[in-house]
C-alpha cells in the first residue's frame, strides 16, 4: 500500500522551495493566453490553475531540439571529425502538476525509446532522472476524451505522485519509491487519507462525455484500412501545418541534423513531423508519401492501427484533446477513429 | 551500454571509381580503434550509417563480406548532400561508420538450399557481400547451387567487374551477366533486361530453391511475375527494401511501411511478408 500524504496548501510553496534544492523543477506557467511547461526559476511556483497546457510536457524528457554530439572539422586538432559526447545535466528533476493523460503518454512513448535491442540514451537518461508529479483533473476541457483511451482524469499510470486538489489541501498519493523520495525531500509528511478521492474521481469522469471509438480497430486488417476510400476526404482540409504532431504528447518522430559554425559543429536532433513531404523524401527525389492524403493516413494509421497491432497496448492517443482543440481546420481524431472503427471493407 | 547514435571513427583506406560514369565509388574503411571492428560484427544484407561530421549520415548497404577482415566496404552512388561530399573525400580522411543496422539475408536458414541471386544496377552491393560469403572456402559446401543474374545499363555500369570475371571462371557458381544494350562487339554475355534473363536462366523452382532479389523498382516489378510464372513460392523470394532513414534503429519514425520499420524489422523481407504490407516502398 502506497503512502497517502496530506499537503496543506499553506505549506506548498515552502515544499517547492525545499525541492528546488535537490531537483530541477518543471511546471506549468502562464504564457500569453495559455500555459506551457517551463523550467522553474528560483522562487517560482508552478501555476496549477490551468486546464491543459498548449504543448504537452513531453519536452521535459524530449526537448524540441537537443545536442547529441559535438565535433571539430579543424584538421590541426587530434580528434577532428570524431563525434564527442555532449555533457548533459541528468541530475534529479521533477515535473510538477502534469495531467494524468500526459503521464500516460510518457509511458506509451517509452516503448519506442526503450526497446529490447536499443536504448535511446538521451530520452531514457532524462526519463530516469525525472520524478513525475501529476495533478488530477477536476475540470476537464470540452475536448477531453481520456476516459475512452484507457486513461482518465485521475489515472495513475506513468506517475510517481498523484496530487488531488481537496480545497485547502492536496491529497498526495505516493505511487512509487521515487515519489516517496520526492515528498520526503519537500518535507511533506502529514499523514493523509484518500477517502475523498473516489467521489472526486467519479465526478470528474462523469464530466467527460466525449468519446473515441476504438473497440474494433484491432480486428481490422491493416491493408483494408490502408486502402479504404475515406483518406482523401479526411485529408482534404489539412494544410500540413504540423500543429497536431508538435502538440501531441505521444508523437515522437525526430530528425538528425549537423549544424556548423566555422570549424565547430553539433549533431542535433530536432522534433520532426510526418506531415511534411521532406520527412520521407529519398535522395533520388522519389517520395513514398509525397501526397497529403498519404501523410494524413500515416499519422492516423500509426496512432490507431500500427501501434495497436505492434504493442497490443491500445491506441497511441491519451485523449488530451490538444489536436482537436488546435487544428486550424478542425480535423478531429475522434471522427477519424470512428470512421476507421466502423469501416467494413467490401470484398 | 554503447550509445547507438555514436559512429565508430574510421579512416578512408581506399577509393575506387566503380562505374565508367563515375557516379559510383567504392570506399574501404579501416576502424581507427581496432576493437571497434569486432563490435561491428555484421552479416550480409545489413547496412550502416556512413557518418560525416558536419554533413550528416546516410544509410548504405554493406558491400564487404563478414569473411573479409580488416576493413568494411561500401559502394556509394553520388546523389545528395552527404554522398556528394563523400565522393570528394580523399584517402586518409576521417569519418564515421555506425552500425551494423537492420536484419540480414537469412543465410543460416538457406544452408543446403539452391540460391539464385537477382540484382540490377547499383543495388548489387549487399548481393556482392552475400556471394563472397557463400563462395568462401569455409562456406561454399553449405549451400546448393548458386546462380547469379546481374544486369546493368551497359558494360561500363557493372560493379565489381574483376570479381564478376573471376566468378565467371569458377564451376561452383553460374553467372548470368546481362546489359540492357551495348555496341561493344566483344561483349560475350547476355543482352536484355533482368526479368527476361531471369525467365530463361533462373533455376527450376522447387521448395529447396530460393531467390534473393535487390534492385531498382522497375526491375523488381517485372521480375516478380516472372518468378511467379517459374513457380517460386513467395516465402522463397527474399527481398531488400529501402526508405529514407535517420536513426537506423527503429526510433525516429520515418521509414515504416505499415507497422514494419524498414531500418529495424527489415530491410530484408520475403515477398510473402510484403503482401501484408502497404506498397509504400520504392
Amino acid at each position: 500500500m502506497m503512502k497517502v500524504i496530506n499537503i496543506d496548501k499553506q505549506k506548498w510553496a515552502g515544499g517547492v522551495e525545499s525541492l528546488s534544492k535537490s531537483y530541477r523543477l518543471f511546471g506549468p506557467m502562464k504564457e500569453d493566453d495559455s500555459h506551457n511547461f517551463k523550467e522553474l526559476k528560483k522562487g517560482e511556483l508552478p501555476d496549477l490553475a490551468y486546464g491543459n497546457t498548449k504543448l504537452s510536457p513531453k519536452s521535459t524528457v524530449f526537448p524540441p531540439s537537443e545536442a547529441m554530439f559535438t565535433y571539430t572539422l579543424d584538421e590541426s586538432k587530434p580528434d577532428h571529425h570524431i563525434l564527442q559526447d555532449v555533457k548533459k545535466d541528468y541530475s534529479p528533476r521533477a515535473v510538477l502538476g502534469m495531467r494524468p493523460c500526459d503521464a500516460k503518454a510518457v509511458s506509451l512513448v517509452r516503448m519506442n525509446f526503450d526497446t529490447p535491442e536499443y536504448r535511446d540514451p538521451y530520452w531514457m537518461d532524462a526519463y530516469e532522472a525525472t520524478t513525475f508529479v501529476g495533478l488530477a483533473c477536476d475540470a476537464p476541457c470540452s475536448t477531453c476524451f481520456c476516459t475512452s483511451t484507457g486513461c482518465g482524469p485521475f489515472n495513475e499510470e506513468g506517475l510517481d505522485v498523484l496530487l488531488v486538489d481537496n480545497g485547502n489541501a492536496y491529497i498526495a498519493k505516493a505511487l512509487t519509491e521515487k515519489g516517496e523520495k520526492l515528498l520526503a525531500a519537500a518535507g511533506f509528511a502529514d499523514k493523509g487519507d484518500d477517502a475523498a478521492v473516489a467521489t472526486k474521481k467519479a465526478a470528474a469522469e462523469a464530466k467527460i462525455t466525449a468519446k473515441i471509438e476504438t473497440d474494433k480497430l484491432s480486428e481490422k486488417v491493416i491493408m483494408d484500412l490502408y486502402d479504404a476510400p475515406f483518406w482523401a476526404d479526411i485529408a482534404f482540409s489539412c494544410i500540413n501545418c504540423c500543429t497536431c504532431t508538435y502538440a501531441c504528447p505521444t508523437c515522437w518522430c525526430f530528425d538528425i541534423q549537423d549544424e556548423n559554425k566555422g570549424n565547430e559543429g553539433v549533431r542535433m536532433r530536432n522534433w520532426d513531423s510526418c506531415m511534411t513531404p521532406l520527412f520521407t523524401m529519398h535522395g533520388s527525389g522519389h517520395n513514398p508519401r509525397d501526397k497529403k492524403p498519404q501523410r494524413v493516413r500515416q499519422r492516423f494509421m500509426h496512432k490507431l492501427k500500427y501501434f495497436v497491432d505492434k504493442y497490443q497496448k491500445g491506441i497511441m492517443c491519451v485523449g488530451c484533446g490538444r489536436c482537436v482543440q488546435q487544428c486550424p481546420v478542425n480535423i478531429d481524431i475522434r471522427t477519424v477513429s470512428k470512421t476507421m472503427n466502423d469501416y467494413v471493407a467490401k470484398c | 551500454m554503447q550509445n547507438p547514435y555514436k559512429a565508430y571513427p574510421v579512416r578512408i583506406d581506399s577509393i575506387d571509381v566503380a562505374t565508367e560514369d563515375k557516379s559510383l565509388r567504392t570506399f574501404k574503411f579501416v576502424f581507427l580503434n581496432p576493437e571497434d571492428e569486432n563490435k561491428f560484427a555484421y552479416e550480409s544484407g545489413q547496412f550502416a550509417e556512413l557518418s560525416i561530421p558536419g554533413k550528416g549520415e546516410i544509410p548504405i548497404g554493406i558491400a564487404s563480406s563478414p569473411t573479409e577482415k580488416g576493413f568494411v566496404k561500401f559502394t556509394v552512388f553520388r546523389t545528395g548532400l552527404v554522398t556528394n561530399h563523400l565522393h570528394n573525400m580523399k584517402v586518409g580522411d576521417i569519418m564515421g561508420v555506425r552500425g551494423p543496422l537492420g536484419n540480414s539475408y537469412p543465410l543460416k536458414a538457406l544452408e543446403g538450399k539452391n540460391i539464385v541471386i537477382i540484382g540490377a544496377g547499383f543495388a548489387f552491393t549487399t548481393l556482392r557481400s552475400t556471394i563472397v560469403y557463400m563462395l568462401d572456402p569455409a562456406n561454399r559446401k553449405r549451400f546448393g547451387s548458386i546462380d547469379v543474374i546481374y544486369g546493368a545499363r551497359n558494360p561500363g555500369m557493372l560493379l565489381y567487374k574483376d570479381e564478376l570475371t573471376a566468378w565467371e571462371q569458377r564451376d561452383d557458381i553460374n553467372m548470368h551477366i546481362t546489359v540492357d544494350g551495348t555496341d561493344d562487339p566483344t561483349w560475350k554475355y547476355h543482352t536484355g533486361f533482368v526479368p527476361m534473363v531471369t525467365e530463361k536462366q533462373a533455376p527450376q523452382a522447387d521448395d529447396n530453391t530460393y531467390a534473393i532479389m535487390c534492385g531498382p523498382p522497375m526491375m523488381l516489378k517485372f521480375t516478380k511475375p516472372v518468378l511467379d510464372k517459374l513457380g517460386y513460392k513467395h516465402e522463397n523470394i527474399i527481398m531488400s527494401l529501402e526508405n529514407r532513414m535517420k536513426c537506423g534503429i527503429g526510433i525516429c519514425g520515418r521509414c515504416n511501411i505499415g507497422k514494419e520499420l524498414i531500418c529495424k524489422d527489415g530491410p530484408v523481407f520475403t515477398l510473402a511478408q510484403l503482401k501484408f504490407m502497404p506498397e509504400e516502398d520504392t
